[in-house]
């Protein structure tokens, strides 16, 4: 569905992408694992626009979306959900998820998807007039990932969903990648917690230094030595 | 560094000459140049360093009215007038500055609270106008040529008050630069709360460049009172003045220690070269040109026509020592 | 009570919808998007001055005048935007009020060049109301009512739309609003459109109330940016209330002593309204 061929890109002088290749076929959660600094979020950040490809070609659905800005990505129904969730502080929970739902097509949809984020999220439902600043760090990942979900993704980027929350709270997060991935919907997961994000994903690459180093099944990359070794302390 | 001392010795080459052998009109352009050049650059004092004011305006009123209403009123003489009216002046900077510098009231909002400031100072004169006569102006009783009111009808006496002062604010500039203050303020311009986590103290260092800042100020309002033997409150505390001291200092060049000169420069040659030019017949032109010009400044040249000449002599010494290695 | 402070109260409260109508513009692009304007009043001076050219120069009828000043004005914000705020967005806030300021010289002294600094007139006398003894200008109620529904009107607008949710958002994380699918550069054209338009309006007002000159954007500038700060910026009906209190120091003020000490009255309000400033202004 999302195919990377060769992507370069950096801010400015500093490169931070180096010739990425990678694949997520539809209906599939892929996960990027590798240590802090590797251009994780880089990577996310292009794919959804926000930073332009200096190198590479991108497809999204057979169409090359490289070069589109990121109010157009959006349109091609890739949906990203920002490494620290960045939700308008001052805005409420439901204005959160309303401008989630900006795009022609989703305006169309919005009271329906609204009762489906919030048949997802219950906890949203009960604060939905409260100020999005005010909530706490799992109500607010919930939150982020329901804008998310409002402008009806195909594909959905979830840039280090577990950072900062608890163990409970991390769990809890990655059942509802399950669930959405029963609605059908195809997840691009990047990630600092490699036990959990392999056993939820079905494939994953090691990225460092903004390369690929390993690409492979999570079965395949839970069995490998140096991941075992380097990222799961084992 | 030799090529900014050749600046210097040039400039103040160019300003000796005058007084042997210029006429009155030169030398008013002159005596102009170097007190707004003053003046400006006290306000780049502050300026540089992210406390961008516009309420100089303010200070240069207060610095002009004091010493003026005390001479005609109670002849105090101006050595004692101006220097009260400079002690004002800091005092309105500190009670303006403390509160905004405690409460990080900065950028944008700081600029917005001086010029409410200013326009207090302008309606206060305006609304005294019985004791200041208000938007008609006061003129200082006249006693010709006298030390002790501060008066000498003869402009070369005028021009080495001006010249005195010019220096002397670059004095103060320098000294500002040199001194621990500078390395903290633009610190501080970076991150504020990194530079006050490391123990810095913020706020002495920013109420002492505004009290500096303040009293230079207040000090050129009093000399153009002196020299110019008139005052008004639109011409001294306008919204006006305040905008025109930005600008000057801003296309000269606030980070550089003759950027507000060469603003001064700019700015009376300008208008002068305008007036000449085009007589009454374009009045208002002058300031078209400027506010395209700061426009200008601002989007493509923000460290003023200085900062761009610094950035090209400093890419030649660059290049040059790169050369011997 | 004295019937002359009666009708200071009186004209007051319709000075008070001038004021609010001038703010509301300033509030959309001020309060809400950040971006500073200070050349806003300045801005309605050439409403008014298109008008007075349009009106009484070519002698089209007053209507459509009115409308083309609005559209206009709409444009020049969007122009505003384009040419001198965008280019510097990603640095200082303060910059955009330097170059602003910058518009304010030229405006100021180009329309001194085109039209002279005497005041102009557009000559359209809107009768006075006679209730018991107090009289109130015809010009001054239409202005408090407009106010009044554009105040409405924009803050419905504002919280009940998905591009007023995003002209609310934007200003609270300018980066990822293109991750909602809502292009940045759009938006703030927008906002910068019709916070022109809304000066447009003013102008109009304004226009049949006032003479214009060059600079009669200095008498009542500070004091809108001062009612936008004392409703709390981005606050629309907050801002209609400001306007109020505001004009009423300034003419219950100018009834007990002179107009210059109820304006320094009112400024100094603004300066220490900005040191307690209320939660909105200091989260930024």
């Amino acid at each position: 569905m999302l195919s990377l061929a060769a992507v370069s890109a950096g801010y400015g002088s500093f490169r931070a992408l180096f010739e990425v290749s990678l694949e997520v076929p539809r209906g599939e959660a892929v996960g990027v694992i590798g240590p802090n600094g590797a251009g994780k979020t880089t990577l996310m950040r292009v794919i959804s626009g926000l930073v332009p490809l200096s190198g590479g070609t991108m497809t999204f659905d057979g169409r090359p979306v490289g070069d589109l800005p990121a109010h157009r990505i959006v349109e091609q129904g890739i949906a990203h959900v920002p490494e620290n969730r960045r939700l308008f502080p001052r805005l409420t929970v439901e204005d959160n998820l309303r401008i989630g739902a900006f795009i022609p097509q989703a305006r169309r949809r919005f009271a329906e998807r609204l009762d489906r984020v919030f048949a997802l999220f219950p906890r949203l439902k009960e604060r939905r007039y409260q100020l999005a600043g005010t909530l706490s760090g799992g109500e607010q990942q919930m939150c982020a990932i329901g804008r998310a979900l409002m402008s009806g993704p195909k594909l959905l980027l979830m840039d280090e969903p577990s950072a900062g929350l608890a163990p409970l709270m991390v769990d809890q997060v990655f059942e509802l990648v399950h669930r959405i991935r029963a609605d059908g919907l195809t997840v691009l997961i990047v990630e600092q917690n490699v036990r959990h994000v392999l056993d939820v994903v079905d494939r994953a690459y090691l990225l460092e230094v903004g390369s690929i180093k390993l690409g492979g099944t999570s079965a395949e990359l839970k069995g490998n030595d140096f991941i075992r070794k380097s990222y799961m302390g084992l | 560094m030799t090529a900014r001392y050749a600046m210097l010795a040039g400039v103040f080459g160019m300003l000796i000459v005058p007084p042997l052998f210029a006429s009155s009109y030169v030398m008013h352009l002159v005596i102009q140049i170097l007190l707004w050049g003053f003046v400006y650059t006290a306000w780049s004092m502050m300026g540089r360093f992210g406390l961008v004011s516009l309420g100089h305006g303010a200070f240069m009123g207060v610095g002009a009215y004091v010493p003026a209403l005390l001479w005609n009123y109670y002849g105090v003489t101006p050595w004692l007038g101006i220097p009260l009216g400079m002690a004002l002046a800091v005092l309105l900077g500190i009670a303006i500055g403390y509160p905004c510098f405690r409460l990080k009231v900065v950028g944008h909002y700081f600029a917005l609270v001086t010029l409410a400031l200013s326009q207090i100072v302008l309606l206060s004169v305006t609304a005294a106008r019985d004791i200041t006569g208000g938007s008609l102006g006061l003129t200082q009783n006249a006693a010709g040529f006298s030390w002790f009111a501060l008066q000498f009808p003869d402009k070369r006496y005028f021009y080495a008050i001006a010249l005195a002062l010019w220096l002397g604010g670059l004095a103060a500039w320098h000294a500002i630069d040199r001194g621990i203050g500078r390395q903290v303020l633009e610190a501080v311009s970076e991150d504020e709360e990194a530079a006050a986590a490391i123990g810095i103290d913020v706020m002495r260092e920013k109420l002492r460049v505004t009290t500096i800042s303040a009293a230079l100020t207040a000090l050129g309002g009093a000399i153009f009172g002196q020299y110019l033997m008139y005052l008004n409150p639109e011409t001294v505390s306008g919204i006006a003045v305040s905008l025109q001291i930005v600008f000057a200092a801003i296309v000269g060049g606030m980070y550089a220690m003759l950027g507000p000169t060469a603003g001064a420069l700019l700015t009376i040659s300008l208008n002068e070269g305008l007036r000449v030019a085009f007589a009454t017949n374009f009045i208002g032109a002058a300031n078209t040109i400027y506010g395209i010009l700061l426009i200008l400044c601002i989007i493509f040249m923000p460290r003023g026509i200085l900062g761009v000449v610094e950035r090209l002599t400093l890419r030649r010494v660059r290049s040059k020592s790169q050369r011997i290695i | 009570m004295d019937i002359y402070l009666v009708e200071a109260i009186v004209n007051g409260v319709l000075l008070g919808g001038v004021l609010a109508l001038l703010a509301l513009g300033l509030n959309l692009i001020f309060g809400v998007i950040d971006v500073v304007w200070i050349a806003y009043a300045d801005v309605v001076m050439c409403g008014m001055y298109a008008l007075y050219w349009l009106y009484v120069g070519l002698g089209w009828p007053l209507w459509l005048a009115c409308v083309i000043a609005i559209v206009g004005l709409a444009g020049f914000g969007a122009l505003i935007h384009l040419l001198i705020i965008e280019p510097i967005l990603k640095t200082a806030p303060i910059n955009q009020l330097l170059a602003t300021g910058g518009l304010l010289f030229f405006l100021q002294s180009f329309a001194t060049l085109l039209f002279g600094t005497d005041f102009r007139n557009i000559g359209v006398r809107l009768p006075i109301i006679e209730i018991g003894d107090v009289y109130i200008s015809y010009a001054r109620l239409l202005a408090f009512a407009i106010a009044l529904i554009g105040a409405i009107a924009l803050y419905v607008f504002l919280r009940r739309t998905f591009i007023g949710t995003a002209i609310r958002a934007i200003a609270q994380d300018r980066d990822i609003i293109g991750l909602m699918g809502a292009d940045q550069r759009r938006i703030y054209l927008i906002t910068s459109m019709i916070g022109g338009a809304l000066a447009g309006l003013a102008a109009c007002l304004l226009a049949l109330q006032y003479d214009v000159h060059p600079f009669i954007g200095n008498t009542f500038g500070p004091l809108i940016f001062m009612i936008c700060v004392l409703g709390g910026l981005g606050n629309m009906i907050g801002g209609f209330v400001a306007a109020f209190v505001i004009s009423q120091i300034i003419a219950i003020g100018g009834y007990y002593s002179n107009t210059e000490l109820s304006y320094v009255l009112a400024f100094t309000l603004f300066i220490v309204l900005m040191f307690l400033r209320p939660r909105g202004i200091l989260s930024r």
